[in-house]
């Protein structure tokens, strides 16, 4: 039985893995609809991330020996954090360690050493790229931080399984911290993943990056890892949003009926978050650089909120 | 209206300054009025000219047989004055415009460099055009330097140039190009930045200098309308038509009234495909792509429409020097009618999504101002003028053949900004699309150009000078040619040359990531200045 789960456990971090690209790609296709394109296929990220291992990594004189490891670490870093994060079950032995407090310190692991290798090299676009990122981190870190809070208020705990099974094992009952808590979260998710409004990812305009131009000396392999972890940093939060806030039909068991059904339902929301953040970013412009802390400020207000309306309206309930 | 009605004051103000004005063919150069003077009195002309509010629009030089030829174009209401001096080729020493005129800063530069002309007080003696493709002392223009060029090796990086510093605590420079990571020309920008705010930019150019002016020498009319039409891609029509003026004025052709009208519609067709193209450009680099990729489509039906009925995407070659080489028969002209429609009709539809679109606005207006104080000292022209209080258009003010007959709307806005500039080419792509119909309306019917008389035999120095209001604004092109009908002198004047400093002065005391939209709703030609 234990084997089972620590195997199912694996299984679930590898669909992480498995999946990103195809979040991306469905994304993408969504996108070039709304501009009424044809737009390549869904699988085309998997296509992109097969050529780009294929090809030499090629280095900057000026590299160092972190400009090569970051890759593996940024990559391991935000893989870990997404396993972290209960993606069809509650029910594993990583439940225990599916801390919101271990994942938000994960991807803040990769930041650091994403940002040190944009430094690395000593181009002046890098070393923008990591101060534009932290920039925004900075401000997007606590929101998220808050918002999470708020859910642990209500469970008790940071733990993220156990947040699910209150809301499963409880009478469904609608929480206006949870609301302001999912705007809130939702704002944080679209900075920190480098979506429109905040950054554009599908920009080639150096001066107006800033998860681009931190990964502007990267190629092949290197790049392909950069690459992957940001598609898996967006299905980390896209899961996050989706299983934390409605944990409906994830599996509460190892049995593999549930498990089927809990993918299932799992992939239908977050097609449908794919298809909010294609029509959120078809009709918004990105935003002026300095009107990303009002924007980041917003959602630490709405998850203030939340946690005030959870002290207010539902603690003695 | 009554033409050169300030001349007489100004020449009254030249005395004053005892200027003296020789005597000459003051109407070589018709409709421009040229004025004579000596090397000494050149710097006193400008600033007089400077004093009565003329606008300073051009500077080039022409080596004859001991001197270099100096001249420099003014524009006063619509009219032009063509200031003409000569300096000894050993001591080619002369006053500088660029005091009392700054948008002559850059093109004495490019004289400095290539004709080896010195000005005196210019306040900028840094190369401009000169990177490190020809032997310093050498001057590529002049007349013992061979047309094919000189040296076949490889042209050595240019990194040395002396950009200006800016110093302080937490000041840090940004070194952006020549290469780019769009498809886009090549160009050095060089930023001086504290934090995200741009303290100074300074743009340098001259990576696709393709020696224009020198490869022109020697080529009948034929060759140079070719050579014109590739000044810059984009601009090919304006360009050609411009040098093609200029040739038949020299030559004294005048073009039939059906090839005048022809030239109208190509030109019209340039204006709006880059215009199209240039709206959904800026909504793009603030990351609004729906624009661009509706934009990229109304522009690709368009080249497709120029490729079906002149037989060229861009125009290339459509020109040729005596009229135009393509014919409109009613078929074509029924169909690009109806294309009129489609294409308003679709405007109708998304220019008002722009208008709307709150978080455009929120990127657009006020991004990159450029005051009309400002941009009436760097002289610009277009879009990039008429978004800035400069109301002035060619078609309109100078009344050129067959603009000259119909009545040209120019619009004109004085906030300055992204949004006003993206106003602004929407507001012309209605006024040529009108403009379209009328000229398709009266479309006369005849030869749609003349044979190019033969000029072989010796004759007077005959000199040219074209005005076209091309999309990007005035183009002035300068011909001379030698005794036997071939070229001797090409200066193709894009008025690129004076958008790339209102770049540096507008970006000021605005953010880094806000300068590629800055720059495309400029968009200034690289080729065209560098020539």
């Amino acid at each position: 039985m234990m084997f089972i789960e620590w195997l199912l456990a694996f299984v679930q971090a590898l669909l992480y893995v498995a999946l990103a690209p195809l979040l991306v790609g469905w994304i993408r296709t969504l996108k070039a609809r709304l501009q009424n394109r044809r737009g390549p296929s869904v699988l085309q990220s998997y296509r992109d991330l097969y050529k780009l291992f294929a090809k030499e990594a090629r280095m900057a004189h000026s590299a160092s020996l972190l400009f090569r490891a970051a890759p593996y670490i940024v990559f391991v870093a935000t893989w870990l954090a997404a396993a972290a994060v209960p993606f069809v079950t509650t029910s594993l032995p990583t439940a225990a360690m599916a801390d919101v407090i271990v994942i938000a310190g994960l991807l803040a692991l990769a930041r650091f050493f994403l940002a040190l290798a944009a430094m690395d090299v000593g181009t002046a676009f890098g070393g923008m790229g990591a101060s534009r990122e932290m920039f925004v981190s900075a401000l997007a870190e606590p929101a998220m931080l808050m918002a999470v809070f708020t859910l642990a208020m209500t469970a008790h705990s940071t733990n993220l399984a156990s947040m699910m099974d209150y809301q499963l094992f409880n009478d469904p009952v609608l929480r206006p911290s949870y609301m302001f808590a999912l705007a809130g979260l939702v704002l944080v998710a679209v900075a920190e993943t480098g979506r429109i409004p905040i950054d554009n990812p599908a920009t080639h305009l150096e001066l107006t990056m800033i998860h681009e131009a931190m990964i502007l000396e990267y190629s092949g392999r290197h790049l392909a890892l950069m690459e992957w972890a940001a598609q898996l940093k967006l299905l980390l939060y896209g899961v996050l949003l989706a299983n934390v806030f409605s944990p409906t039909g994830i599996a509460t068991t190892t049995d593999p009926g549930a498990l089927g059904l809990a993918l299932v339902v799992v992939m239908f929301k977050l097609a449908l978050l794919g298809v909010a953040l294609a029509i959120s970013e078809t009709v918004l412009a990105k935003m002026r650089l300095f009107r990303a802390p009002a924007f980041l400020n917003l959602a630490l207000l709405l998850t203030l909120l939340g946690l005030l309306s959870h002290v207010i309206l539902e603690v003695g309930v | 209206m009554s033409r050169f009605n300030w001349l007489a004051e100004y020449l009254a103000r030249l005395e004053e300054q005892r200027v003296s004005v020789r005597s000459g063919d003051a109407a070589c150069l018709s409709p421009a009025h040229c004025l004579f003077l000596d090397a000494e009195d050149w710097g006193k002309a400008a600033r007089v000219a400077a004093e009565s509010g003329f606008r300073w629009a051009g500077i080039w030089g022409d080596p004859v047989a001991e001197g270099i030829v100096i001249r420099a174009a003014l524009v006063q209401g619509g009219d032009y004055l063509v200031l003409v001096t000569e300096v000894p080729l050993k001591n080619p020493l002369i006053a500088s415009h660029t005091p009392p005129f700054p948008a002559a800063n850059r093109m004495e530069r490019h004289l400095q460099d290539l004709l080896g002309i010195g000005f005196l007080d210019h306040p900028d003696d840094r190369r401009w055009t000169r990177h490190q493709a020809w032997p310093e002392g050498r001057y590529p223009l002049r007349t013992d330097f061979p047309v094919a060029g000189e040296s076949q090796r490889r042209t050595p990086a240019d990194s040395d140039y002396p950009f200006v510093q800016v110093l302080g605590s937490g000041v840090y420079e940004i070194p952006v190009g020549p290469v780019h990571a769009g498809i886009i020309e090549p160009g050095h920008f060089r930023f001086q930045a504290v934090g995200e705010e741009v303290l100074q930019l300074e743009a340098h150019l001259g990576y696709v200098h393709k020696g224009i002016e020198k490869i022109a020498v020697g080529r009948d009319p034929v060759g140079l309308a070719r050579l014109a039409g590739r000044v810059s891609g984009d601009t090919t029509v304006a360009h050609t038509w411009a040098a093609c003026m200029a040739m038949e004025r020299a030559a004294g052709v005048v073009v039939p009234a059906r090839g005048l009208v022809i030239r109208a519609v190509l030109a019209e067709r340039e204006r709006i495909a880059n215009h199209l193209g240039d709206i959904g450009a800026i909504c793009n680099d603030v990351g609004f792509a729906f624009a661009q990729l509706q934009f990229s489509r109304l522009r690709e039906q368009w080249l497709r429409d120029n490729q079906s009925v002149f037989g060229h995407r861009l125009l290339m070659d459509c020109i040729v020097p005596g009229g135009v080489g393509c014919d409109l028969g009613d078929q074509h002209k029924a169909a690009l009618q109806s294309s009129f429609g489609v294409l308003s009709r679709e405007l109708d539809d998304l220019l008002p999504i722009l208008d709307d679109h709150s978080s455009l606005e929120d990127r657009l207006v006020s991004t990159g101002t450029f005051c009309a104080t400002d941009a009436k000292r760097l002289g610009v022209l277009g879009y990039l003028g008429k978004a800035s209080g400069q109301d002035y258009d060619v078609r309109r003010d100078h009344g050129y053949a067959p603009y000259d007959e119909l009545e040209v709307a120019s619009p004109c806005r004085d906030e300055g900004d992204v949004a006003a500039r993206l106003q602004i080419r929407a507001d012309e792509i209605r006024d040529s699309l009108q403009l379209l119909d009328r000229l398709l309306q009266r479309l006369p019917t005849g030869p749609v150009g003349l044979p190019w008389p033969d000029l072989s035999k010796p004759q007077r120095p005959a000199v040219g000078l074209g005005v076209v209001e091309g999309w990007r604004g005035e183009i002035i092109s300068y011909v001379r040619f030698d005794a036997h009908g071939r070229v001797a002198r090409f200066f193709p004047r894009d008025p690129s040359w004076f958008s790339w400093p209102a770049l540096e002065q507008l970006i000021r005391d605005n953010i880094v990531p806000d300068f590629p939209v800055c720059n495309k709703s400029i968009n200034g030609s690289y080729s065209g200045q560098d020539l």
